[in-house]
């Protein structure tokens, strides 16, 4: 060792006008296209900043307020309600947000990682908070709750129950088929194969239009499945098919020696993919498990096909109707911010996820 | 001499003991190719056995089949009285009574060192957290890796994450340990801290079967030294006679190989 223990790395001068030389201007190309990328800037930036900020509406009450040249934001305040939540009648409103804050305040303790009865907890939330939610929405009646049948449900409630029990639903399911396309048994694996080939075959848009149009066919006549139900398992099948095959990636990393170590200490086959594999396996995977899911959240608009208005449909209805007729961008552009905003949520969640659990193995 | 007789004597209590380990005309194919011909194998409680030969003999399959990672066709494996079937409930039985150390280790890369030596205790033995907390403390106290127990083991040395594959395994209680090279993937200098360990554990009674080519450990350790070649067993004896007077070719060539390196 030359260097003695007490010598502290060289500290680099971050120099400004060095940094543009180096990243810019390093040769005529460079600087020919950093000259015209800061035209564009300047050109655009301004502009789109004026329309959605500087020169927009914010104030006002009806499209008589609004400013030419600028936003008219005035249009999504006065329609804020039914975008959230569709028709969903405004005197029980107050289920949908009781719905979406029990939801949250429930799952706080999950994010502790010290408490002792997390497990515990988890299971009981995941078993007891889609009951809990389908209560407050649907009413059915059960303690004097009025129903609000489904047809009434819209906008982004809609959209986020569609999403959430997509992904509550597809993900086991998509476990276990992933697990039956390498199972030993060829009966299994036959069956989980043609599931998951046939899913990924189809459209989601034709599979919820086979739900709606050939389902009732095939079923009594008295018997019909809510349009919404009909929905949720088109959704889950699909985008279980997508999923499992996110898994069987994941479940092809874990070296034979990981197994061959669970059997050996006498875990069952159960047991050695519950402890063992899977949790190995799904953190590999977690990149592409929120793709599918974030994938999932924006094909939800496409239940339009069967006549459900999500937030999409909602926006777009807005924008089509008389009153409003003419501020399309408005609507648009602010539907594009909220899926945006949970899109990117999701994004931002699984990679300090994945930071996480690097950071608890060290590896 | 006087270590020949102190190995006959060891030989001689075992006569009064129980069959730990019986196999008879084992067989085994992988497709066609047949990688164990026949194999006859009795261990008794408390032996010490060494199984070397050289790569692609079968010792590791031999081993394998004794726990049931890997199936035989023909023949009985009979292990501490429960015979090896398709029979899902005797393969757990036998499983929670044999210990199996890898040459890759196979530790759990997510769970902590801890954690990897109480998973089976609790899950397959329903032994209460805090008990197999307690026990698996006092094994990794006896491999010497105790202050590690909360570390994960990508943290440690290949040396640590062996010991403590060795007191994973010897949290079930198991009555026979099964070894596959448990220092072939080591550095140099690593072997002898592993070696002691299972030297130690020799020296408590455990019945061992160990797949090894450290001769040193098999002179120090090994009740019986089997030499394995394409499938068979070639040739079995107490180490002295086996290091001083190997009867067939085979094995002098084999040792020729080993020992000259
Ligand atoms: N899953 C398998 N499928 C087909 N052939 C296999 C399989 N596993 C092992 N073999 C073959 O069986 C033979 C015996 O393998 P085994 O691993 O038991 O040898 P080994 O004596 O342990 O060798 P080594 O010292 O290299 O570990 C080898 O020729 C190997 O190629
Ligand atoms: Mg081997």
């Amino acid at each position: 060792m030359s260097s003695s223990p007490s010598l502290r790395p060289p500290v680099v001068r971050v120099d400004a006008l060095r940094w543009l030389r180096e990243n810019l201007f390093s040769g005529p190309i460079n600087t020919a296209l950093t000259l015209v990328a800061l035209y564009l800037l300047w050109r655009f930036v301004p502009p789109v900043l004026g329309w959605l900020f500087f020169d927009a509406t914010w104030q006002g009450s009806s499209r008589a307020d609004c400013h030419p040249g600028g936003a008219c934001w005035i249009f999504i305040g006065q329609r804020f309600g039914q975008f959230l939540y569709g028709f969903y009648p405004a005197e029980e409103r107050w289920r949908v947000n009781l719905a979406a804050l029990s939801i949250i305040l429930l799952a706080v303790p999950l994010f502790f990682s010290r408490l002792p009865q997390r497990r515990r907890w988890a299971i009981g939330y995941f078993l007891f908070t889609p009951v809990l939610v389908w209560w407050l929405l649907y009413g059915a009646g059960i303690l004097g709750l009025p129903t609000v049948s489904t047809d009434q449900w819209g906008g982004l409630m809609l959209t986020l129950v569609i999403a959430a029990v997509g992904i509550a639903g597809a993900l086991p399911l998509g476990i276990l088929l992933a697990l039956g396309r390498r199972s030993q048994l060829p009966a299994i694996k036959i069956v989980c194969i043609t599931f998951i080939e046939f899913w990924r075959g189809v459209p989601l848009i034709t599979v919820l239009f086979m739900s709606s149009v050939m389902l009732p066919l095939f079923l009594p006549e008295q018997m019909s499945i809510d349009k919404l139900v009909r929905a949720l398992i088109a959704v889950i099948l699909f985008e279980a098919a997508y999923l499992a095959e996110v898994v069987r990636g994941g479940l092809q990393a874990i070296p034979k020696g990981q197994y061959e170590a669970a059997h050996a200490l006498g875990l069952s086959y159960w047991q050695s993919m519950g402890l063992v594999i899977l949790p190995q396996a799904l953190r590999l995977v977690i990149p592409g498990i929120v793709n599918t899911f974030i994938a999932l959240f924006k094909d939800t608009s496409l239940v339009i096909i069967i006549g459900l208005a999500d937030f999409f449909t909602t926006v777009h209805r807005a924008t089509v109707a008389p009153e409003w007729l003419g501020f399309s961008t408005e609507g648009y552009v602010f539907a594009a911010f909220v899926y945006f905003l949970f899109c990117f949520g999701m994004s931002r969640y699984s990679i300090a996820l994945e930071k996480r659990l690097a950071r608890s193995e060290k590896r | 001499m006087e270590l020949m007789e102190e190995t006959l004597t060891r030989l001689e209590s075992h006569k009064t003991q129980e069959v730990m380990i019986l196999m008879e005309h084992v067989n085994k194919w992988y497709h066609d190719f047949h990688v164990l011909k026949d194999i006859d194998l009795t261990v008794m409680a408390g032996e010490r056995i060494v199984i070397c030969g050289p790569s692609g003999s079968g010792k590791s399959t031999l081993i394998r089949c004794i726990n049931r990672l890997e199936a035989h066709q023909r023949g009985r494996i009979v292990v501490d009285g429960i015979e090896l079937t398709e029979d899902v409930k005797a393969i757990d039985a036998i499983r929670r009574e044999v210990g199996m150390v890898f040459q890759h280790f196979n530790l759990f890369p997510h769970l902590t060192v801890l954690e990897n030596c109480t998973l089976a205790p609790i899950w397959v033995k329903k032994m209460p957290k805090k008990e197999a907390e307690a026990l698996a403390l006092q094994y990794l106290q006896r491999v010497r890796i105790a202050d590690q127990a909360h570390k994960y083991p990508g943290q440690l040395s290949g040396g640590q994450q062996q010991r403590v594959a060795i007191a994973r395994a010897l949290c079930m209680k198991p009555k026979i340990m099964l070894f596959d090279e448990p220092t072939s993937a080591l550095d140099p200098e690593m072997v002898k801290e592993v070696l002691d360990t299972m030297i130690e554990l020799a020296a408590e009674g455990m019945t061992m079967l160990c797949v090894t080519h450290e001769m040193g450990f098999a002179r120090t350790v090994a009740d019986r030294v089997i030499f394995m070649d394409r499938g068979e067993i070639v040739e079995q004896a107490p180490p002295e006679e086996f290091f001083l007077h190997p009867k067939e070719e085979r094995t002098r060539r084999f040792l020729g190989q080993i020992l000259h390196h």
